[in-house]
Parts: C-alpha cells; structure tokens; sequence
C-alpha cells in the first residue's frame, strides 16, 4: 500500500504519479491521506490499480476513469467520476451534483445519497445509489442502467433515451417522455445482478421501473411527408 | 464564480476563535473568488443608546478624526474611530438613523458598508488572504461571520461591488450565482422608498430581504418570499443581529454544503472550506436542498 498524503504533496504531484503507471505495475494498492475536499482526486487513472481516498473528496474525483478502482471514504463533490470509461468508482458517503455525469461505462456506487443530475446524459455507466437522488436525475440518460434504493426527486429522466432506471422509492415527478414500465423477471434478474455487483443489498423485487416513452426522440414514420 | 462561507457559532466557547476559523475558510475559497473579498462579523455589541457604522473611503488617509467630530458635535454625540486599512469602524452615541443621515449628506463620498450595534463589514480588493490579513481578520472575536471571495463576471473589481451587502441593522448578505429580474425588482424596491447603492444584482436581493423584513417578516419568511419573488440563479447565506440563514434556488444551480456538529453550524460553497474546522470529522455534513430555507438562531439569552 502506497500513502500519499495530501497534507505533503500537491494534487497534481499524486494524479502524474498515478497516471505514469504502466498497465502492468506492480504499485496496485494506493491511499490518499489528508484529501480535505480537493478537486481532482484520482482523475484520469488509466490502469487496473486501486486508490482508496480517505475523507472527503472534492470535484470530479476519478474523472475520466478507466480500469482503477477509487473508493472515497467520505463524501465526494460535484462530478464524481463524470465520464467514466470503466472500472468502479464508490463512495461510502453522500455525492454532490452531477454523479458519473455522461459516464459511458464501468460502475459508480454511492452508498449514501446523490443529489440533482445524477447520471445525466449517462452512456452506459451503471450507476447504484444507496439512498435517494436529486432532481434532474438520467437527464438525457442515454444508455447504462441507474438504480436509485430510496426516492428520486423531480423531472426524474427527463429526455431520457434508453437507459434504464430502477427506483425503489417514490418518485417525485418524471420529466418529459419518461415513463413507468414493466418490471419483467428479465429486470429483475438484471437489477439482482447489478446490486449484487454493487454490494448493495436490497430486493429487486421491490422497484418499480422507468424509461423511455420513445415520442421525444424517436422518428416516427407518421412523421415522412414532413420531410 | 464566487464562494461564499458562514459560520454561526453555538458554543459561547469558541468565539474567541470565530476569525481564525473564517479567515481559513475565506483563503479555502480563493481559487473560486480571487479579485476582492469581504466578511461581516457579528461581535462587540455597542452600549444602549450607541450605534456602530463600518464605513469605506478609497483614499487610505481620509481625514476621519475631523469627520468624527463634527459629526459628534452635530448630534452632540460621543464618537469613537477605529481606523482598519481604509476602513473606519465609528461608534456613535446617538441614533443609527440621524448618525447615517448625516454622513450622507455632509460625506457623499464616505461608503457605509454596515451599521448596527454588532456587525462590523469589511470588504476590498485582492486575494482573500491579502484582505483578511489587511484587517486583521484572524483576530476577531464574535458569534457569527460570513464571507464572500469574489471573481467578477459583470461588473467592476471594486470595494463597492464586493459583498456582503447591507441593506438593513446589522443585516447582510453574500450571494452566489445571478438574478435575471434584478432590474424590474430594483425599480420595485425604488418605489417603496429603498435607496440603491450600486448596481449589482446581489444588492437588489439584500434590499429585498430588508424589505420583506421591515414589513415584519422573519428571516425564514423573508426567504421564503425570496422564492417566488427573486428570479435567477443563487445561494444566499444572510446574517442577521441573531440569526444565520442559507438558501438555494428552485433548480440548486450553484454549489453549497452545510455542516453542523453541537458546536456550530458551517456554510460554505464547497468542502474545502469547512475542512479545517474543529470536529468536522465528526459533523454532519450535507448539501442543502434546493428551494429549502434553512435557518439558525441564538437563544435569546445569548
């Protein structure tokens, strides 16, 4: 295990040491002291490795992450993992805004609560929330599968494409062209997978689903001789 | 982009402390605010019968000894200055409405940043570490105090734009974000009799709130007609004599986190500027809900 304390060294110095780090290193265990709400942590790791961040992270930590794990053991600050590629982002606390924001693969968990635009414009990021979500959640939201374990606040997938979303709780409004569907055995058995995945434990059973009404986005032929 | 902070003491025993700790959470801010930067603490209440102005002139040797006292011998008042870079804190035997009333007409020139029997505000240009060591910031005692590290977007780098902004006795606020109906709203305020200083949007939503609040609206109420009234993007943290409040819009689009242990209660606009305050680790921690007003008092014996 490789401390850096934050107190010593610079952001800067710790993300250049982690991104010199060849895909095959050895150096695969790594502890970030002292973190005290800096911006940046961990962003843009490109190798299998782990960072464990001890307190409270500031923004975009583990932006852009491929293959690394980093796992906060504290809050985090807007843009948690905002475009991730893949690998596991989890934070054992609270997530401000704009939670793996336009992630396009991996998985993000947030034990504690996420607030407003949870995984907005998501790619295909998979995204579990232990607790509740803020408004504007899977704006836009593409592709991946958001599961929410508590409620989801207003305009919940609002212009949303085909990402999936699994709410356990209430829902406090859904945006435009967003809909409840069918929850099949099929979801059930893939959000089981998932939670298992994201070593939350819940029952399935118990969300309801949502998704796209396909009427905003989706050509209809109806529509030819506009054209 | 700015960031703002407030900290709002409960424990009697940490208010020997409360500059330290906002002067740490003021430079924690400087990457979002570095042109110019203001706090107003609350402390040294004045006696019965006193009041308390924080005013500004830009000439560092502005003859305020000669100003004190003919205003002392226009109210036929006692008049005490405190002289801090080129600010001047006067404490005044007489009425905060004659004491104002005369600066402004015999001293156009003189700012007042802020008048009250508690709050004393400071504000001027420069880093956030550059000011609050200019006034001696570290030093302060008092209950509470709220801060505001600026980068200006629209209008000029200057004290005057700097907040907190006052519109009322000990009253002030430090805004985030910007209003797009400041101008109808300002013309509004004009028409119910409010004289504007500057124009700077945050200003309209200080003058607001001191409306709301004379016609006798408490500080949650006045908030909450904030709400519908005030369009725009913002985070708000208002003091008053006895009272701290934050709020954020309808759609939360500027950052804010609040943290509360049995010591105290912490505002800022993010983390980094809480994380050096005593038993953070230990304080809970959350980000303030948009469109929810939230609000801290003193007990009244306090």
């Amino acid at each position: 295990m490789i401390s850096v304390d934050l107190a010593q060294s610079s952001i800067r110095d710790l993300n250049e040491r982690l991104h010199k780090l060849p895909p095959d290193t050895n150096e695969r265990a790594w502890r970030v002291l002292n973190p005290k709400g800096a911006h940046a942590i961990a962003a843009g790791l490109t190798v299998p490795i782990e960072v464990v961040v001890e307190g409270h992270a500031g923004y975009y930590c583990a932006g852009m992450n491929k293959e690394a794990t980093v796992i906060v053991n504290g809050h985090a600050g807007v843009g948690l993992g905002e475009n991730i590629m893949s690998g596991e982002v989890r934070v054992k606390g609270n997530a401000s805004q704009s939670a793996a924001a336009s992630g396009q693969g991996g998985l993000v968990v947030i034990e504690g609560d996420a607030s407003a635009r949870c995984g907005i414009s998501m790619k295909g990021v998979d995204i579990v929330v232990g607790g509740s979500v803020g408004h504007m959640s899977a704006f836009m939201a593409q592709s991946g599968s958001l599961v929410v374990c508590g409620d989801a606040g207003a305009s919940l997938g609002d212009s949303i494409y085909e990402a999936k979303l699994y709410i356990q709780g209430s829902v406090e409004s859904l945006g435009a062209d967003c809909i409840e569907k069918k929850m099949t055995p099929e979801h059930i058995a893939k959000l089981e997978r998932l939670l298992a995945r994201a070593g939350i434990k819940a029952d399935a059973k118990r969300f309801r689903r949502y998704g796209s009404a396909r009427k905003l986005y989706n050509f209809h032929t109806d529509h030819a001789d506009a054209y | 982009m700015c960031g703002i902070v407030g900290l709002f003491l409960k424990n009697p025993a940490l208010r020997p402390h409360l500059g330290g700790h906002i002067k740490t959470m003021l430079i924690g801010m400087s990457e979002r605010g570095p042109d110019s930067a203001g706090i107003a603490v609350y402390h040294k209440p004045v006696r019965k019968g006193q009041c308390k102005l924080t005013a500004f002139h830009a000439n560092p040797n502005y003859h305020w000894r000669e100003i004190g006292g003919a205003l002392g011998e226009a109210l036929n008042a006692e008049v005490d200055i405190e002289l801090k870079g080129n600010h001047a804190v006067i404490t005044v035997s007489a009425d905060e409405t004659a004491t104002r009333a005369w600066l402004h007409h015999h001293h156009p020139e003189v700012r007042v940043m802020g008048y009250g029997q508690l709050m004393e505000v400071y504000k001027d240009i420069g880093l956030p570490a550059d000011v609050a060591e200019r006034y001696g910031v570290a030093g302060m005692e008092g209950t509470h105090a709220i801060g505001h590290t600026r980068m200006a977007t629209e209008s000029a780098v200057t004290t005057e734009h700097s907040h907190p902004f006052t519109a009322a006795s000990d009253m002030c606020l430090v805004h985030n974000g910007s209003l797009s109906n400041h101008n109808r709203l300002r013309e509004w305020l004009r028409r119910r009799g409010h004289e504007f200083e500057t124009d700077n949007d945050s200003e309209v939503a200080a003058r607001y709130f001191a409306h709301r609040m004379g016609e006798g609206a408490s500080l949650a109420e006045a908030l909450e007609a904030g709400l519908t009234d005030l369009d725009g993007f913002y985070t708000f943290t208002m003091g008053t004599r006895d009272g701290f409040a934050v709020l954020r819009d309808g759609i939360a689009c500027k950052p804010a986190v609040l943290a509360e242990t049995d010591d105290w209660v912490a505002m800022a606009s993010e983390f980094r500027s809480l994380a050096n305050l005593p038993g953070v680790e230990h304080a809970k921690i959350w980000e303030p809900a948009p469109a929810v007003v939230y609000t801290w008092s003193l007990p009244k014996a306090a």
